[in-house]
């Protein structure tokens, strides 16, 4: 099947190099201590986050610092096909653990010891690329709900068809059974916290691909500041101090 | 330079840069740098007056959510006794606990203090801590000043 067409455009009429359209909407869930909705094209991701607050299972405290839970899954009318088990299924566990893992490398845990902090991240639209934009709902919903991280998170992924590595798969692009490098980066400090590849890539194709999703991490980094630093201003003129 | 700033909260320095760790709003005072959360959970210092609501009833405590990290204890020892006397508390203080304050009750405390292992203590006010059934409507831990309870009705204005 042809995914980028003698003119260079792919399925959906991107270049190779282009991502999709981010979108990201913070405090939608007021019960939350933080939360966002973040979007890449028509992937469409939920997250919450609750803390730090009390440790529920007392085994698990930590007296130095702050515990990470983390739960993904995936909304029943998320895919084309009603699912049936939205949680608790493999993928859902192991993409749960890779976001705790890739955002516990960012929070400052140490400044919050005997707490929990709780992240959950749910799928409302998926469409390709549901990894990255958990990750980078989650990024937003830790910095509104005034958690310390050492940096933003971001993450984009991005593969190699016909020939030509392309930015931010979607679900058809994904599907096709070619490789999908996703990254997860702290941009100001240049550090990778997520690296996670499915299928099988040379050496050198495999650096030009990374090199291409860390690009992507970039600018969805200078879009979440963005976003940001627009719902500080806001929050800051409501409160007319 | 970088001598002449003191680094407050939501800083960090990192490769010879100050950073923020924090969203929000950065506040200088003379010499310290800090960033102020617009969203982040209430900090207890001592001395503070806060509202919490009882979340458990244990042996010899109550347990209250007050918007923090952790729950704060308020130890039945703290806690003045309804006919006003000052004793040992005993075993049957202890069994009627319940009776004082159960859950979902909302107490209004002063923060005595923290322990060596990070748990808040709290102290009843030197009058009585009146408690309501009432669900409470806005439940934030800040500086609030508690003032004429009467007929069952929390009035709560800012210090």
């Amino acid at each position: 099947m042809e995914f980028v067409n003698p003119e260079g455009l792919r399925l959906d009429g991107r270049r190779p190099m282009e991502m999709r359209q981010l979108r990201a909407e913070i405090g939608v869930v007021s019960k939350a201590d933080g939360s966002a909705v973040f979007e890449m094209g028509n992937t469409k991701v939920i997250a919450a986050v609750y803390g730090p607050r009390e440790v529920q299972n007392r085994s698990q405290q930590s007296n130095d610092q702050a515990l990470v839970r983390c739960e993904y899954s995936m909304a029943n009318f998320s895919t084309g096909d009603r699912m049936r088990k939205p949680k608790g299924d493999r993928r859902s566990t192991e993409i749960s653990m890779v976001i705790r893992q890739t955002m516990e490398a960012c929070i400052l845990t140490h400044l919050m010891p005997r707490s929990q902090i709780d992240i959950f991240v749910q799928v409302l639209q998926a469409d390709g690329g549901t990894r990255s934009a958990c990750i980078n709902a989650a990024t937003l919903a830790l910095a509104d709900a005034g958690i310390p991280m050492t940096d933003i998170v971001t993450s984009c992924s991005a593969g190699f068809l016909n020939g030509t590595p392309l930015l931010d798969l979607n679900y058809v692009e994904d599907s096709a059974g070619g490789p999908d490098v996703t990254v997860g980066i702290l941009p100001k400090l240049d550090k990778v916290t997520l690296l996670q590849m499915d299928s099988k890539l040379q050496m050198e194709t495999f650096e030009t691909v990374m090199q291409l999703a860390t690009e992507g991490c970039k600018a969805v980094a200078s879009y979440i500041r963005e976003v940001l630093l627009e719902n500080t201003k806001q929050l800051e003129s409501r409160r007319g101090v | 330079m970088r001598d002449a700033i003191l680094k407050g909260h939501g800083t960090a320095e990192m490769y010879d840069r100050l950073v923020a760790t924090l969203c929000g709003v950065v506040e200088r005072v003379n010499k310290l740098v800090y960033v102020r959360p617009l969203r982040a959970r209430y900090k207890p210092e001592i001395g503070d007056i806060i509202i919490g609501r009882v979340i458990e009833v244990a042996p010899k405590r109550w347990k209250l959510e007050i918007n923090f990290s952790q729950d704060a204890v308020l130890m039945l020892s703290s806690m003045n006794l309804p006919d006003g006397i000052q004793r040992r508390r005993t075993a049957v203080d202890e069994l009627n606990m319940r009776s004082i304050f159960e859950e979902n009750d909302v107490i209004c405390a002063e923060v005595r203090g923290f322990q060596h292992d990070g748990c808040l203590h709290l102290q009843a006010r030197s009058h009585e801590p009146q408690p309501t059934s009432k669900k409470p409507y806005l439940m934030r831990s800040s500086s609030l000043f508690v003032d004429n309870v009467c007929h069952g009705t929390h009035w709560v204005m800012k210090k």
